[in-house]
């Protein structure tokens, strides 16, 4: 088992964000999240990523405990994320964007990692783009930026927050299959997505939360179609 | 041709500024940390080369290696240690550090080296001179300033651009959360940068010290000088702190030579007008 999350839970104040999250994901599987927005699935990326602290409860990856690591050493471990507001280094190129996430993510050195550098630019398709500052990208390209950032650091588990919002039918099949990609090549996958059906391209397996609870597993189509997520989730939009 | 001669002096003098200044614009380019301890710290880097002069009977060039050394720990520890802590969302607490971390400064040198003016002693070059066309002559220590000040920016700019540690530096000023999501450690980055900004301030002492005397209690008012460098070359710009810098020096030499007592004067209106034409100085860099 890649990742290990058992009764897991955060509040802010009376918000709960997780509650009693116990959650398995088998290496080299791709997971879907769906939800209603503030129902917690950010905050579990937050929670496994180490940049917000579980009130109770465990996380481990391959078997290790992780659960009090400082989010930079979760890093080098294998744990990469993408945002959902794509948060580049404004001021620096794409190259070096993701040059730095490759250095201090696998802790090399930059010239054992230039190659794989291109490699990502290629593959997200960035490399014409390698010598851009950052701030002067468009939405597509921050996104693609984001998650170009997060392969670099040579994750075993990729979290993906909401990458395919606001981009065009073209677009989203576009990243649809870099995902896929990504999947085959042996990395584990957790997707947070409203765009349904660009999730369902690619996930095995999807997960609904609301307040921060899961409330359906399994099958993609069943949990779709499973009455609690038409209720909660797909009455509200 | 005196006013050659006022030109070249302030030129020569901006390059001091400007070393006064780097620092204290490295650490606030990488932490937005407004150091008010840097004019004292600067201070203790001339009395850490005087000691070793003084006191161990060093030659000059071997005590400002070893200054340098100090000041390079003094700084990381200070940063890890202490000020680390004060950085967050509110500016006002490592104001107030390093606001208390000048005064113990000051005392603690006071104690140690008493209230007594000091000057190291650069030997030969503290006379030297290149002569110029029409009797015009630059001073070796003031020529020596210059070229430091440019050499300490070729460097911190490859360094910045050129390497990793450079790239950590940008990527933590940026954004503090995400680079640590790369897997970047902010508390050491930080402390490495203060440590960085106190070798150019060991620096920056021993060019002060050579070019007149200082004592425990005079950092403050150096301070001023390095902060309306920063400001009028514009935050995050190394070159523009030089401009700034010679811009600063220029304004101090040409009141000195209307009138001696407005030196220090026509600095500071010099620093006000560029404060209210361009608020963000000539070149800035550093938005937010």
């Amino acid at each position: 088992m890649l990742l290990e999350i058992r009764n897991l839970n955060r509040k802010f104040g009376a918000i709960v964000v997780a509650d009693d999250v116990t959650l398995d994901v088998e290496e080299g599987e791709a997971v879907g999240i769906i939800g209603p927005n503030g129902a917690g699935k950010s905050s579990l990326f937050n929670l496994i990523t180490g940049v917000l602290r579980p009130d109770s409860g465990q996380i481990s990856l391959q078997g290790k405990d992780i659960t009090r690591m400082p989010a930079r050493n979760r890093v080098s471990l294998g744990i990469g994320r993408s945002f959902q507001i794509p948060q580049p280094f404004e001021h620096m190129t794409v190259f070096e964007n993701t040059s730095v996430a490759a250095c201090f993510g696998r802790n090399a050195r930059e010239r054992d990692v230039q190659d794989d550098v291109v490699a990502i630019l290629h593959q997200t398709g960035l490399l014409p783009h390698a010598n851009l500052p950052a701030g002067s990208l468009s939405l597509l390209e921050r996104k693609r930026l984001e998650m170009a950032r997060s392969l670099a650091t040579n994750p075993q588990l990729l979290l993906l927050d909401e990458i395919a919002g606001g981009l065009t039918d073209a677009e989203c099949q576009g990243l649809i299959r870099t995902i896929r990609d990504i999947n085959d090549t042996g990395t584990t996958i957790i997707w947070i997505e409203h765009v349904t059906h660009a999730l369902l391209a690619v996930v095995s397996r999807l997960i609904a939360i609301d307040f921060g609870k899961i409330i359906a597993q399994g099958n993609p189509a069943e949990v779709m179609a499973s009455e609690v997520v038409q209720n909660i989730y797909l009455g509200i939009e | 041709m005196i006013y050659l001669d006022t030109i070249i002096q302030g030129v020569l003098l901006g390059g001091l500024y400007a070393l006064f200044a780097l620092g204290l614009s490295l650490i606030f380019g990488i932490m937005r940390l407004v150091n008010l301890a840097h004019g004292d710290l600067m201070i203790l880097g001339a009395f850490a080369v005087l000691v070793g002069v003084d006191a161990l009977g060093l030659p000059i060039p071997l005590a400002a290696v070893l200054a340098g050394i100090f000041m390079f720990m003094v700084g990381y520890a200070l940063q890890y240690v202490l000020l680390n802590r004060t950085l967050g969302r509110d500016i006002l607490p490592p104001l107030l550090v390093t606001f208390g971390l000048s005064i113990i400064l000051q005392n603690g040198m006071l104690e140690t080296f008493s209230a007594d003016t000091q000057r190291l002693n650069m030997g030969g070059l503290q006379e030297a001179s290149i002569s110029l066309f029409g009797g015009l002559a630059i001073g070796m220590v003031p020529l020596i300033t210059f070229i430091s000040a440019i050499v300490v920016i070729l460097f911190l700019n490859w360094l910045f651009y050129s390497t990793e540690t450079g790239r950590a530096f940008r990527a933590t000023s940026d954004n503090p959360q995400i680079a640590q999501l790369m897997g970047i450690d902010n508390d050491r980055i930080f402390a490495l940068a203060m440590a960085l900004a106190m070798v150019i301030v060991a620096i920056a002492g021993l060019y002060l010290g050579a070019r007149a005397t200082f004592d425990p209690l005079i950092g403050p008012s150096r301070l001023i000088f390095a902060f309306e460098a920063v400001i009028i070359g514009g935050l995050g710009s190394f070159w523009g702190t030089l401009a700034g810098g010679i811009i600063l020096g220029l304004a101090q030499t040409f009141g000195a030579q209307i009138n001696p007592e407005w030196q220090i004067l026509s600095g500071h209106i010099v620093f006000l007008i560029i404060l209210v034409i361009r608020p963000k100085g000539l070149f800035p860099r550093v938005t937010g």
